[in-house]
């Protein structure tokens, strides 16, 4: 297992179990990533490496792959194409260059690629880590290449694992909350998708994609949108670049927020509308990271006024001149079924009775999918073209480091919280620690720092006062911190909106700080839990 | 092109084993207590868990084995063929007796609502050894607002050892301390909790069975006297953090989710939680009272 910029000890906990299952039948675990995460703990070897060099590490890899000859040489000849030039391409990545780019010990960076080319099954298993970036494509991309090469991909056991971050991103991915894509991933360009949309919605669909949220700032900031009707999310305070996504959500004509709290971005709000709980409230499904479409159910009635999204959206309809009547959540889900081929064969009695089933899962007889990509090994390669490598290039973060901004930042979750804590800030967690900036002893000593003490942060887009927890598991350089606390502490004033025009995600992993010593420190006192 | 698609199969060699007569067939590598249940035969267990391994330490699922000079306990014994079992024989019937009567003279079994149907069927009395059980009497545990630790319920049973450790959440906050009547679970030099290694998953709590270990949602409504477990209703569902896809059991009672657990035969917790899934609900009811005075509920 390459767990590859994955925390998952504390933000996938029970995803990690299966990982340490794994652990005591014998696996192998690598653990990339900057920080000595908990995670790292439990692997075999932790590599450490400079933030923002994962294509260095993916290419180097592949290039002691190549020239060791453990490539999967029938696999790349049957199922693969562009070879010849991909390994061109990561000749130069010698384990000299290698550990030049990553700050890793080339005979670290050689162990963990025989030991992933030469195993039976192996996975990559990656987070954040990889998809923070301003380059999070080329991330993936690069590692995909590792799976290529080696055909750890499409069969059982081996494969590349995103972990997904909220309990129905991916849910909401396959029901075509994409600016490109019907449900099922269906493209909205082409019309033969469209029309079997139109056929059943009885309207004329766009027939250009939409845009994703970053484009949706940008076009706020030329004046294109002027109204955004937000639903259960809190971008006020989880966006990059903060002070700049609040003045554009504040300078909107109109804002409409849908959501079970005021949040910070209700606030800003001309309209609230109250909604309920989604999984404790409300029926229908969720899909999780392992593509299983599980139910939800309610358990308790909404509070007050509060309604279910899925009545409030219907209700906007309906003063629009469209009434849908009262579907359930299961009338939605069998019109679902029927226009989704990926869902096709998941009714509700069988999500009942089979504990959730995994897409694609076409019809009634199919037993759902536990993976993809199993067409790499069949003779016709079912009818598709091989799957191309990509050749990506080491670029490092945008932001680099000066004489004025010394340190890098990268920001993260921590087990008993999540995002901006508006669910897990509910409880009453004997663990918490609030936002704290972790720091190696060695540069909390050249700052004349102690544990505890308040310090002024800052980035080129702003300042903000929080406490330092002085840990050494952070290396020399390096500064890490949560971002559950905005009331506490506005760390996304910091950080870095450059972002991948591919995936449109922001570079909140890596920015560059300088940290200052307040001219009257408060009594310090130390942080719980360092 | 051939890659495997599939799991390797378990074995699907049976093996047949007598149970109080009757033929009994369960997968090689089942155990007794497999067999048992196969056949419809209710086990009184303590230690034992589907979701742990096996520890043998309470004893009480004991069955009579021919030409076994003990008897053996059932959760952790390996049917083997031609096996002849005796699982309500008068030497069983006595030694769960005993059994059970021990733990209820040196502890406080009144939460231990799965042991006292069987203590009822076996005529267990712990009453033959003084009025109450001689435990030792500590106060109940209060460090945190998620739960307790009622040291005076406590079994020895190491369930929550077993699921801290490397059954499930390997963290390895608590393990068995001190020898004889002073044997007790402890964290790392019996500090309180919050200070030992505890990650708060709520995992110990889930499988401990005398609710020596209790959420304090729970505890609170039991000191108020309004723990109505019979009314409670149960919705699985899952839960809002993160994107593994863990199902929750909530407990509700009243229209307000009072415990979350996990089924135990669920493929993704294998009934194991982390303490956002298990304890991070609480904002479901966020300003519930208010909301209920203002529209006169």
């Amino acid at each position: 297992m390459l767990l590859w910029g994955s925390n998952a000890r504390e933000a996938h906990p029970i995803f990690f179990h299966h990982l340490m299952t794994g652990l005591d039948n014998g696996a192998t675990m690598y653990a990339v990533d900057p920080r000595r995460t908990s995670s790292s703990k439990f692997a075999d070897m932790w590599l450490g490496l400079n933030l923002g060099s994962d294509v260095a590490l993916a290419n180097t890899v592949a290039n002691h792959i190549i020239n060791k000859g453990l490539v999967n040489t029938e696999f790349i000849a049957h199922s693969t194409q562009g070879y010849e030039e991909y390994k061109a391409a990561v000749a130069p990545y010698t384990l000299e260059h290698g550990e030049a780019l990553t700050g890793l010990p080339g005979s670290a960076i050689a162990e963990m690629a025989e030991a992933y080319a030469t195993a039976e099954t192996a996975q990559i298993l990656w987070t954040l880590g990889i998809t923070e970036h301003h380059n999070a494509v080329d991330n993936v991309l690069a590692l995909c290449n590792l799976a290529l090469l080696t055909g750890h991909i499409g069969r059982w056991g081996s494969g590349l694992v995103p972990l997904r971050g909220q309990n129905n991103v991916q849910g909401g991915g396959d029901m075509g909350a994409l600016p490109n894509k019907f449900p099922g991933f269906q493209n909205v360009t082409d019309p033969n998708h469209r029309a079997k949309f139109e056929a059943v919605y009885g309207v004329d669909l766009p027939a250009e994609d939409g845009i994703h949220l970053t484009l949706m700032f940008e076009a706020m900031e030329r004046g294109e949108i002027t109204t955004a009707y937000v639903i259960g999310e809190n971008p006020a305070d989880s966006e990059a670049d903060i002070q700049h996504a609040r003045k554009l959500l504040s300078g909107l004509d109109m804002l409409v927020v849908q959501d079970i709290f005021m949040t910070r971005t209700a606030e800003l709000a001309d309209v609230v509308l109250p909604a309920s709980v989604g999984w404790a409230e409300c029926e229908g499904t969720v899909t999780s990271s392992e593509r299983r479409v599980q139910r939800v159910r309610a358990a308790v009635p909404p509070p007050g006024e509060a309604r279910h999204d899925q009545d409030i959206i219907g209700e906007l309809a309906r003063r629009m001149g469209y009434d849908w009547g009262q579907p359930t959540s299961e009338d939605l889900w069998e019109e679902l079924r029927s226009l989704s081929p990926l869902h096709g064969g998941m009714t509700y009695a069988r999500l009942e009775s089979e504990s959730g089933l995994q897409w694609p899962c076409p019809d009634l007889g199919h037993p759902g999918s536990p993976f993809l990509h199993g067409w790499l090994w069949e003779d016709d390669l079912g009818g598709r073209e091989p799957s191309p490598f990509s050749i990506v290039e080491h670029q490092g973060p945008k932001e680099e480091l000066s004489e004025e901004f010394p340190y890098r930042l990268t920001t993260g979750r921590s087990l008993d919280s999540y995002n901006t804590g508006v669910q897990s800030g509910g409880y009453d967690s004997p663990i918490r620690y609030g936002d704290a900036l972790d720091i190696n002893p060695a540069d909390a000593q050249r700052l004349d720092l102690v544990d505890g003490e308040r310090v002024l942060v800052s980035s080129p887009r702003g300042s903000v006062e929080m406490p330092i927890r002085v840990q050494p598991d952070i290396p020399v350089g390096l500064t890490f911190t949560t971002f559950h606390f905005p009331e506490l502490v506005d760390i996304n004033l910091l950080t870095n909106d450059a972002w991948d025009k591919r995936s449109g995600t922001a570079e909140f992993k890596a920015a560059a700080i300088r940290i200052e010593k307040l001219a009257t420190p408060a009594v310090p006192e130390p942080v719980a839990g360092a | 092109m051939t890659s495997r698609q599939q799991p390797v199969a378990a074995s699907e060699t049976a093996v047949t084993i007598s149970v109080n007569g009757s033929d009994v067939s369960v997968p090689e590598g089942g155990t007794i207590l497999d067999a048992c249940s196969a056949a419809g035969i209710e086990t009184p267990t303590i230690c034992y868990a589907e979701n742990l391994t096996p520890v043998n330490a309470c004893r009480v699922c004991v069955v009579e084995v021919e030409n076994s000079r003990t008897l053996v306990p059932s959760c952790s014994r390996a049917a083997e063929p031609g096996m002849v079992v005796q699982t309500d024989s008068e030497r069983v019937r006595h030694s769960r007796k005993m059994v059970l009567e021990f733990l209820g003279s040196g502890v406080d079994l009144s939460q231990a609502d799965q042991l006292a149907p069987w203590m009822e069927k076996y005529g267990s009395d712990p009453g033959r050894y003084g009025e109450s059980p001689e435990t030792m009497n500590e106060e109940v545990r209060i460090e945190d607002n998620l739960y307790i630790r009622d040291y005076d319920k406590c079994v020895l049973c190491y369930k929550c050892v077993e699921a801290c450790g490397d059954d499930a959440q390997h963290t390895f906050a608590i393990s068995m301390s001190g020898r004889g009547f002073g044997a007790r679970i402890a964290t790392e030099f019996d500090v309180a909790l919050p200070d030992s290694a505890c990650v708060y998953c709520g995992n110990c709590v889930a499988v401990c069975p005398t609710n020596a270990l209790q959420f304090k949602t729970e505890f609170d409504l039991r000191e108020m006297g309004n723990w109505r477990e019979e009314e409670q209703e149960v919705t699985q569902t899952v839960c809002s953090y993160c994107g593994v896809g863990c199902n929750l059991e909530l407990h509700t009672q009243d229209e307000r989710i009072v415990k979350v657990t996990s089924p135990a035969d669920h493929s993704v917790t294998s009934g194991h939680l982390c303490i956002k899934g298990r304890f991070g609900w609480q904002y479901v009811h966020a300003g519930a009272d208010e909301v209920d005075v203002q529209i006169g509920r």
